[in-house]
């Protein structure tokens, strides 16, 4: 801040302060009575002129010397930084590094161990859980079920792999799953049959002339990524769609929005986020989920 | 000082006064109904039926635009058109002018109304409403000034009341908020980039934003308050003296105290502490108007039991002293730091709308109603003291319930365990919350019954004797109509 505004700051706001003191002991003398000021309005509108109640005055000086005296201890006055040297960084920097000790400490406890032996320490669970609740339940949910187009991580079905390398890179660096649009390209009469043979990949009752025309296309156009089987491919996020689980919804109305329209998912890197030791913990809280269900 | 004769007869132009007294009553049912669709879609947010114009985001704004310009507007020109011709004792400078302020109010009204759940909003809270509405804000703004400070020009007692010196400071205040504030680029009719960026807009905004309370919500209502409690209670004010300590250093400090909204954020520490300190300096001059208002009562107290109109007015600057003691300590950093998110804000904010803004202008409106209409008093005296006692409990509510839920999660958003981790996780703190958002909407649901039964009291109020011509104003002897 240069000098002009700091000065122009710092005097309007004693000034301010300077002005509401004067204001007060201005008008604090007077004696109380049944006498009005004279005037009337509307006929009956009168004005006693009672002296400035005393507990009230009290309270003002009271709120103002303590203005005063905190504008000398904290920043305020323009550049002015304050006898105590406070500021919010610091405030947050001290804070922080209370509970990051804290953190430390503990995290000092689970030695160099893997994130599948982590998964079997009910005490690493547990600081897991904590960092799941506070950085993944807003989309995974609290029960780590997911919800639509949020995985559901407690379950055997993976899109990117469980085992716990996977799980740790998928948390690290964030996985962008895409699903391209088809409307452009798909025969409607055969993008009938895809989609309805996608819904009732398992169901041996589903007509076998319509499967097997969808199936012709899925062969040229699917099975790149999602694999000849269907099975899908950990490599790229592309989801088993034999397997009657669904990210994107199950209903034929769902089905025909994903394959017509296209899919794109974002599972944010928290590489940046997170610590090495936090990813470490919540990736065998997540293991865990799988394991022993 | 001589008065003016008790007996002269005075041409009022009452006529605006009786449409905003009635729209006052309108547009507090529609804006509270608002309100507590928002509650309950906070309790079951399914409510918002995956309808865009339903949801949440789009209606909260309507709800605060509803209750604040539109509840809150209306009332404020209805008393502040009433009050400055009775105690200038002279009819409205430019009564077409006036009138013309009315349908240019509701014209705004309206605008909101459509524009807020089409989603058309500048994204600033309080000043939501899009550049073409703005400028027509400032226009009807301009012409009330123009009929307000013109009456005050031409009274015919010489000395300018007191609630005109708090109508006239909100008029002036709320223009230049209003005008600074919306600066902006326009690129189409309905989008518009703020005039400022960054930490600036921000400071802008709530500048704008502390002083929308500071001089709508509160100069505005203490100038109806210094109108009508004298009047109804009979008895003078307690003291000129400490109403110009108090009505200076209220209007001096308010502007200062902003920054309280952005503790802890981006803004610089030094303009966060002088917003501090301006607004523990506020806590007394805000008590000056809630003691001159409370304390002229006294020798009159019995008349607090059987008058359900001096009730409103009283209990209102009783919360009104609630919400300008509690609005001084959540300004203090610490407090704020647990406060801040939470709904303890909201608690304090309708401990100040529904406690002091809604009471004090029902209590009027129930006042003024009879006399606008010539009836020498309202149809039904027991249906506004149970008026009275739905507003109170459903206020009570509303309030208690934020205060609880606010502190807890506060509390429980900065818990911290043993090994440094976050106690509680945020959907935790929201499921805790759930049960007071339901004692929440129960209030709301209260208070809102309340309203019907003053729309049915209105209503039944109005209706023309059968055979009888309107009558003049009882208490003044005003026989024209403009
Ligand atoms: C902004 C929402 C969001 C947040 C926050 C988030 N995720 Fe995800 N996550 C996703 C989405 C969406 C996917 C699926 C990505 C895809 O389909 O390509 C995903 C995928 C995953 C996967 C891979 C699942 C599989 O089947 O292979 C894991 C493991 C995972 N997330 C763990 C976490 C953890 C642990 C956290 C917290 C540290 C977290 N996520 C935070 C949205 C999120
Ligand atoms: C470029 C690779 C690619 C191609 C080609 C592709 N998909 Fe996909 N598909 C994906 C990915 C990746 C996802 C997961 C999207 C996400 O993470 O949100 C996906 C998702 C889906 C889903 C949603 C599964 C669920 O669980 O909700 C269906 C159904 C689907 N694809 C069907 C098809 C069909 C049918 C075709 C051929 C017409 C096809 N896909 C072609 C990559 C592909
Ligand atoms: C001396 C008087 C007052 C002071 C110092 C004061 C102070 C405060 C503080 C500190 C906040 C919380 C800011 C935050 O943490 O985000 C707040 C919010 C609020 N107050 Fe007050 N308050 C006062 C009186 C009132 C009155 C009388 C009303 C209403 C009629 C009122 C209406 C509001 C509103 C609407 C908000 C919410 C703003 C928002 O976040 O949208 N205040 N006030
Ligand atoms: C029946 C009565 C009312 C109900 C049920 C109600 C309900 C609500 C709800 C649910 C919210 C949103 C809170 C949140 O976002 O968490 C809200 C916000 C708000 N209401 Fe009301 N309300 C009522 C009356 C009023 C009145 C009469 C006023 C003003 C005169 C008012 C002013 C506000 C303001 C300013 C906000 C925004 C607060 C902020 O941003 O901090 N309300 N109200």
């Amino acid at each position: 801040m240069n000098a002009p505004w700091h000065w122009f700051i710092a005097v309007i706001a004693v000034a301010s302060i300077i002005g509401c003191l004067w204001l007060l002991f201005s008008n604090a003398r007077g004696a109380p009575g049944e006498s009005t000021t004279g005037h009337v309005w509307d006929d009956d509108l009168r004005e006693y002129n009672n002296p400035l109640p005393r507990w009230w005055l009290n309270m003002f000086i009271l709120t103002v010397v303590f203005g005063v005296g905190y504008l000398v201890y904290y920043p305020g006055l323009g550049a002015f930084t304050g006898k105590s040297g406070w500021t919010q960084e610091k405030q947050l920097a001290e804070r922080m590094a209370v509970v990051k000790a804290k953190r430390q400490a503990v995290y000092a406890t689970l030695g160099d161990r893997d994130v599948a032996a982590l998964a079997k320490d009910p005490a690493a669970l547990s600081l897991g859980r904590e960092v799941f609740l506070n950085n993944c339940a807003g989309c995974h949910g609290a029960d780590a079920h997911g919800a639509r187009g949020f995985p559901n991580l407690a379950d055997k079905d993976w899109l990117y792999g469980g085992t716990p390398e996977a799980i740790v890179a998928s948390i690290s660096n964030g996985r962008q799953g895409q699903m391209p649009f088809f409307n452009a390209t798909l025969d409607p009469k055969v993008a009938d049959d895809l989609i309805d043979t996608v819904k009732h990949w398992s169901d041996p009752k589903f007509s076998p002339e319509r499967r097997e025309n969808a199936m012709k296309t899925f062969a040229i156009t699917c099975a790149a990524c999602h694999g000849a089987d269907g099975k899908g491919n950990p490599y790229i996020g592309a989801p088993n769609l034999t397997d009657n689980i669904w990210l994107h919804g199950g209903s034929r109305e769902k089905i025909r929005e994903t394959i017509l329209f296209g899919r794109k998912s974002s599972m944010p890197a928290h590489k940046d986020i997170l610590s090495a030791d936090d990813i470490r913990v919540v990736s065998s809280y997540v293991y865990s989920l799988s394991q022993n269900p | 000082m001589s008065s003016p004769t008790t007996t002269s007869v005075v041409n009022y132009h009452d006529s605006v006064v009786r449409q905003f007294s009635i729209m006052t009553v309108v547009w507090g049912i529609v804006g509270m109904t608002v309100g507590v669709l928002l509650a309950a879609q906070l309790m079951w947010p399914a409510l918002n039926f995956d309808t865009p114009w339903l949801t949440y985001s789009r209606l909260r704004p309507l709800h605060t635009n509803a209750v604040i310009f539109a509840f809150g507007g209306c009332a404020l020109f209805a008393t502040s058109y009433w009050v400055v011709q009775r105690t200038c004792r002279t009819g409205l400078f430019l009564p077409k002018l006036a009138t013309f302020t009315f349908w240019g109010w509701q014209t705004v009204i309206l605008a909101a109304a459509i524009t807020l759940p089409l989603g058309i909003t500048q994204g600033k809270e309080y000043a939501e409403l899009e550049w073409p509405i703005d400028l027509l804000i400032a226009v009807v703004w301009v012409a009330y000034a123009v009929v307000f400070f013109g009456t005050i020009a031409k009274r015919t007692v010489s000395h300018i009341y007191v609630a005109n010196w708090f109508y006239g400071s909100f008029i002036i205040a709320v223009a230049v908020l209003h005008i600074v504030n919306s600066a902006a680029i326009p690129i189409s009719l309905t989008k518009s980039y703020s005039a400022y960026s960054g930490a600036v807009d921000a400071m802008v905004q709530w500048w704008y934003g502390h002083n929308a309370v500071g001089f709508f919500l509160t100069a505005g209502f203490l100038g109806m308050m210094y109108y009508f409690v004298p009047k109804q209670a009979g008895r003078p004010i307690y003291s000129y003296r400490l109403s110009i300590v108090h009505f200076w250093a209220l209007i001096s400090v308010y502007m200062w105290a902003g920054p309280h909204h952005l503790h802890y954020t981006a803004l610089p520490d030094w303009v966060q502490s002088l917003g501090m300190v301006f607004s523990l300096i506020l806590l007394a001059p805000s008590w000056g108007g809630m003691i001159n208002g409370i304390m002229t009562l006294s020798g009159a107290w019995h008349k607090l039991r059987d008058d359900p109109i001096l009730k409103f007015l009283i209990v209102s600057l009783s919360f009104y002293g609630m919400s300008t003691f509690e609005g001084p300590m959540m300004s203090i950093k610490t407090v704020n730091a647990l406060s801040h998110y939470t709904d303890w804000t909201i608690g304090h904010v309708h401990s100040g709308a529904l406690g002091w803004v809604a009471m004090i202008s029902i209590g009027s409106i129930y006042m003024l109603i009879p006399r606008l209409f010539g009836k020498p008093k309202m149809y039904s005296v027991p249906a506004i003291n149970l008026h009275f006692w739905l507003s109170t409990i459903g206020t009570v509510l509303y309030i208690t319930a934020m205060w609880i839920a606010g502190v807890m999660q506060g509390l429980m958003w900065r818990a911290v365990s043993d090994d440094g981790t976050l106690t509680y996780s945020f959907v935790e703190a929201l499921k805790a919350t759930h049960p007071f958002y339901g004692l929440r909407l129960l209030g709301g649901l209260v208070f809102l019954s309340g309203m019907f039964v003053m729309a049915w009291n209105v209503w039944k109020t109005v209706q023309p004797e059968p055979g009888a011509q309107r009558a003049g104003n009882p208490s003044t002897g005003s026989l024209q109509e403009a």
